[in-house]
């Protein structure tokens, strides 16, 4: 039958674009209708629909598709595992005594904001480079001090993301594609380096992570024949309540129960092992950066694929806010302010005390999860300042701007659905939705910590850099 | 200050949630700080620095939930730990079904809902195009509401749509009935075996009116836009149209409504009715009779005459239908009220056809029809704001709609203008339709009954008459109520006409001299 008679013996069911009245006539003849959520394309930018228009050309679009095909191909069947700890100088490429490794895209000391200088600072002093943070800050000014995100290094930092040499550092090994990402181990929450904080009991809790911590897990992996699988763990914390960025109950207790009998078996006395099993039970965020790290060992295997609009990292430096995206390889980074989060805080604070959104943690939207998957955990709707109901909403509009769902990862209350996965650029600016980050709020200032917690955006310029960028770059 | 703090001795929340209320618990009145966390050292920690810690705070454990709050007296900080609890207590109501999701792109639509056959697209003329092709893509059918969409890209689209075997409804398509749906501005009209393809909005909105009227139906309206049967789109649309309703089994007598096509387009429309099988009325607005007869269509002049011919080719009695010929009496009665210097039709319209009608009876009579839409520029409106002789406006035209909504949605312009032309001296007859159905004015008539009331009154005491013509278009059905509307005419002493052939006819024939 043909799509005219079929469109005649059926009565209509509309697609309804624009004036919202005639949704209601239609509704009131009893027609189906959906009403689209519809702005224009571009925020109505001339130039970027120009571009969305370049790369839907029929010859550009097939190729388009079947690079996001791939890149998400590659995220999906990336298969990070837990492979050991051990300290950065170690392991991660182009560690060096003097690196510091910070979240987001480039930036130099003097533009850093609080949170993240109050974190370099600490970090110099816990290297023993300075005697205290004056020093500190003072040869974080001289130039000798190398300054570095850590996404070029493979690695992922929460918050500050500030990384130096001694620390400890989860490998994480993609076992499809052979790469392999890093990240520092949880100092847990509130007043941590982190945050911004760096008294000298921050630094005495670094000290003890480089001393015993560190070391006991590094030991404890060494007897771990096979690794941890973190997909396999990260889809049953999932299933557990947790959305794996804000919340991390479930995949704390999965991932130090997947440790706890090789923890046992190390040489440490009895009294270290119980202060590491105090302190990760000490807070519910213990497996948060394990969860980065898995996210970013397998978005790196799915960057640099040729015509590819999947975005591959979503990083903030606390002042830029800075995308990298999978057809532009290397460290391309485009680039906008960094946003407010907004989210319920501790008592005594207030927004104005807040710092601008900052962490390499939104790899994990990136790749599916956190924001993305607010419909697993419906214990925390309340940083979305709502109802389970409003939390699957999150889930579902980010179906709108990504290219697939991850059948490895879903969520039982949407039916199993996959996370939605592949963030596309041209999906972004043809919406105007911008992806959801799910995160925690640092002081403006150095020295004080975390806040709060809530959701935030990333600023829509990083986007339409990059999707001018790519109509330039596929031909 | 009072620091006062109560322990809840094992109970646990989740820390997120204790996060959230102690946001809410910080904007009640009374409260000068609150903390609500559970006795976590962390917690208890934070307490301390910003001086809340009591000893029973010092003293709850981690499984304890406190609440502690600061204010300025004991009164206040029970008000204020009654507000807490009730912060628990509170559930939120309003709940939101899966009816909601919410889709941001066609093309996300579509794929979630395979049963979804139709797209509307009424966005910025700038965005339509795009918007139209995404739907295509998607195998819907599409109706353009939007104008100012360029012809270039008009062209695309209903070539992509023609292939995909899809209608491609418009653009600047306000009117059609699918499925005996009316989408965008259509009038409620019973189902039946007459189907439309209309270049022409209120014409295909009256025709399906007086058909129904008649006592016929509708099987499908077809809108394709009013530049369809321009040179350079060639009628891609109507020859879809006639096609589809050729193969429609449930169409026994098609109806074609446009203004005069282009020549090479209407001779390819012509050719096409020619080899249909089912009996097929033209009414071209002002269109030539000789050729339309010559492809075996059925000829009708007027917009009534099409309705009536297609029910007699479904097979209607003519000795039963009730035509409401002209009231011979009343134009007699009405030449008689008017002076001599009111020589003047002033038609204020909303509908573009209905104006083009109205205007095209009038040229019967008299040379000196003056319009925004002549096709004869000697005989086009010189200033848009000042009427010539007879002088017809449709106020869709977009000199009239910068920035405003249509005139069936809005008003205003069109009343301002009645004001103005009610004044004028040299009028005999203001005619005017008033268009209801689905997208139209909740009240069309309502909103002019004032100003008429008035006008007449004023005429009235400089000593001429005023005559009034309204049209209602619209059915028994419509969400408006029809009856009521012309009630209200009636009410103000204005002659209600029962067609927009009728009304066009009555206004010319009203201020014809010495006959």
């Amino acid at each position: 039958m043909s799509k005219i008679s079929d469109l005649f013996k059926s009565k209509p069911h509309v697609i309804n674009v624009g004036i919202e009245s005639f949704k209601d006539d239609l509704m009131q003849q009893g027609s189906e209708v959906i009403h689209l959520e519809w702005t224009p394309p571009g925020r109505g930018n001339p130039s970027l629909i120009a571009a969305l228009d370049k790369l839907e050309s029929p010859e550009l679009l097939e190729k388009i598709e079947a690079a996001n095909q791939l890149a998400v191909e590659r995220i999906i069947n990336s298969h990070p595992v837990l492979i050991g700890y051990d300290q950065a100088i170690n392991c991660v490429p182009g560690m060096t005594k003097t690196t510091i490794l910070h979240a987001g895209p480039p930036i130099t000391w003097d533009k850093m904001n609080g949170p993240m200088k109050g974190a370099v600072t600490g970090a110099i002093v816990f290297e023993g480079l300075a005697k205290d943070v004056e020093e500190a800050a003072k040869l974080a000014a001289s130039g000798e001090i190398t300054f570095s995100p850590c996404h070029e290094h493979n690695c992922v930092g929460s918050m500050a993301g500030v990384t130096s040499a001694s620390m400890f550092m989860h490998i994480v090994e993609n076992k499809t594609y052979g790469n392999i990402a890093y990240t520092n181990l949880s100092e847990q929450l509130a007043k941590i380096l982190r945050m911004g904080a760096n008294d000298q009991s921050v630094i005495d809790r670094l000290i003890w992570m480089r001393d015993v911590f560190g070391p006991i897990l590094r030991d404890a992996m060494k007897l771990s024949p096979n690794g941890i699988d973190l997909r396999l763990m990260l889809a049953q914390a999932l299933h557990m309540g947790d959305e794996c960025h804000n919340r991390n109950i479930a995949g704390t207790t999965l991932l130090i129960q997947a440790l706890t009998s090789y923890i046992l078996q190390t040489d440490y006395t009895i009294e270290q092992k119980k202060e590491v099993f105090d302190f990760v039970a000490s807070s519910d965020y213990f497996s948060g950066p394990t969860w980065m790290a898995m996210a970013k060992c397998a978005l790196d295997s799915a960057h640099g694929i040729e015509n590819s609009t999947v975005v591959t990292t979503m990083a903030r430096n606390g002042v830029e806010f800075g995308i990298r995206v999978s057809g532009m390889p290397g460290n391309t980074w485009f680039t906008g302010p960094a946003q407010k989060v907004i989210g319920p805080m501790f008592a005594g604070y207030k927004p104005e005390d807040s710092g601008l959104d900052i962490g390499d943690s939104a790899i994990t939207e990136t790749y599916g999860f956190g924001g993305f998957a607010m419909a697993t955990a419906p214990a925390i709707v309340a940083l979305v300042g709502g109802t389970p109901e409003e939390a699957i909403g999150y889930t579902t509009k980010m179906k709108e701007i990504t290219t697939t769902e991850n059948p490895n990862v879903t969520i039982p209350v949407l039916d199993f659905m996959g996370i939605p996965t592949g963030i596309d650029v041209r999906k972004v600016i043809q919406t105007g939705i911008m992806p959801i980050i799910n995160t925690a709020i640092a002081h403006k200032d150095a020295g004080i910590g975390m806040i709060g917690a809530g959701i935030t955006y990333p600023p829509v310029e990083a986007f339409e850099k990059a999707m001018l960028a790519l109509s330039e770059n596929i031909r | 200050m009072l620091v006062q703090a109560l322990i809840k001795p094992n109970t646990y929340f989740d820390s997120v949630s204790l996060m959230s209320l102690s946001t809410k618990a910080n904007q009640i009145e009374e409260v000068d700080q609150a903390i609500i966390a559970m006795g976590t050292e962390m917690n208890k920690e934070v307490m301390k620095n910003v001086g809340l810690l009591t000893p029973e705070v010092e003293g709850a454990g981690a499984s304890d939930l406190i609440i502690v709050v600061k204010a300025a007296t004991d009164e206040l900080c029970e008000i204020a730990f009654k507000k807490i609890n009730d912060l628990f207590t509170k559930k939120n109501s309003g709940k939101k079904g899966k009816n909601d999701l919410k889709y941001s792109t066609i093309s996300s639509a579509a794929v979630s809902n395979p049963e979804a056959n139709l797209a509307i697209i009424a966005v910025n003329g700038a965005y339509a195009a795009r918007e139209a092709k995404k739907a295509l893509e998607n195998d819907l059918h599409v109706m353009i509401f939007s104008d100012n969409v360029s012809i270039e890209d008009e062209i695309e689209l209903k070539k992509l749509a023609h292939e995909k075997g899809l209608f491609m409804m418009g653009p600047d398509c306000g009117t059609a009935i699918i499925g005996n749906t009316a989408l965008c501005f259509a009038n409620a009209v019973r189902k039946g075996n007459i189907g439309i393809v209309g270049a022409s909005g209120t014409g295909s909105q009256e025709v399906s009116v007086r058909i129904h009227e008649f006592g016929y139906g509708i099987s499908q309206l077809i809108g394709t836009g009013g530049r369809d049967l321009k040179e350079e789109v060639g009628g891609i649309m109507m020859l879809d149209g006639i096609q589809a309703l050729e193969d429609d089994e449930e169409t026994k007598v098609i109806v074609v409504v446009s203004k005069p096509p282009a020549s090479s387009v209407e001779e390819k429309v012509l050719a096409k009715i020619k080899t249909c099988k089912k009996p097929v009325v033209v009414w071209f607005v002002g269109g030539n009779e000789e050729k339309i007869t010559e492809a075996g269509a059925h000829f009708a002049k007027m917009s009534k005459e099409a309705a009536l011919k297609a029910v007699l080719l479904a097979g209607a009695d003519e000795s039963k239908l009730n035509k409401r010929a002209l009231n011979i009496p009343l134009i007699e009665e009405v030449r008689t009220k008017l002076t001599p210097e009111q020589k003047y039709v002033r038609g204020l319209f909303s509908g573009g056809t209905l104006a083009d009608e109205a205007m095209h009876a009038a040229m019967e009579k008299f040379d000196n029809v003056y319009s925004n839409i002549q096709r004869n520029p000697e005989y086009r409106l010189k200033d848009r704001y000042t009427s010539q002789e007879h002088t017809f406006i449709d106020f869709g035209d977009d000199e009239y709609t910068q920035g405003k909504p249509h005139p069936m949605i809005d008003p205003s312009t069109r009343l301002e203008r009645f004001i103005q032309e009610a004044k004028d001296p040299s009028v005999g007859v203001i005619v005017m339709d008033f268009v209801i159905g689905y997208g139209a004015h909740e009240d069309p008539v309502g909103a002019f009954l004032p100003a008429i009331i008035e006008a007449k009154q004023q005429a009235e005491q400089e000593g001429r008459h005023l005559e009034v013509i309204g049209y209602v278009l619209g059915t028994d059905l419509d969400p408006q109520n029809y009856e009521e509307q012309i009630n209200k005419l009636l009410a103000a002493d204005v002659t209600h006409a029962s067609s927009m052939q009728n009304a066009g006819l009555l206004a010319r024939e009203f201020v014809v001299k010495g006959e």
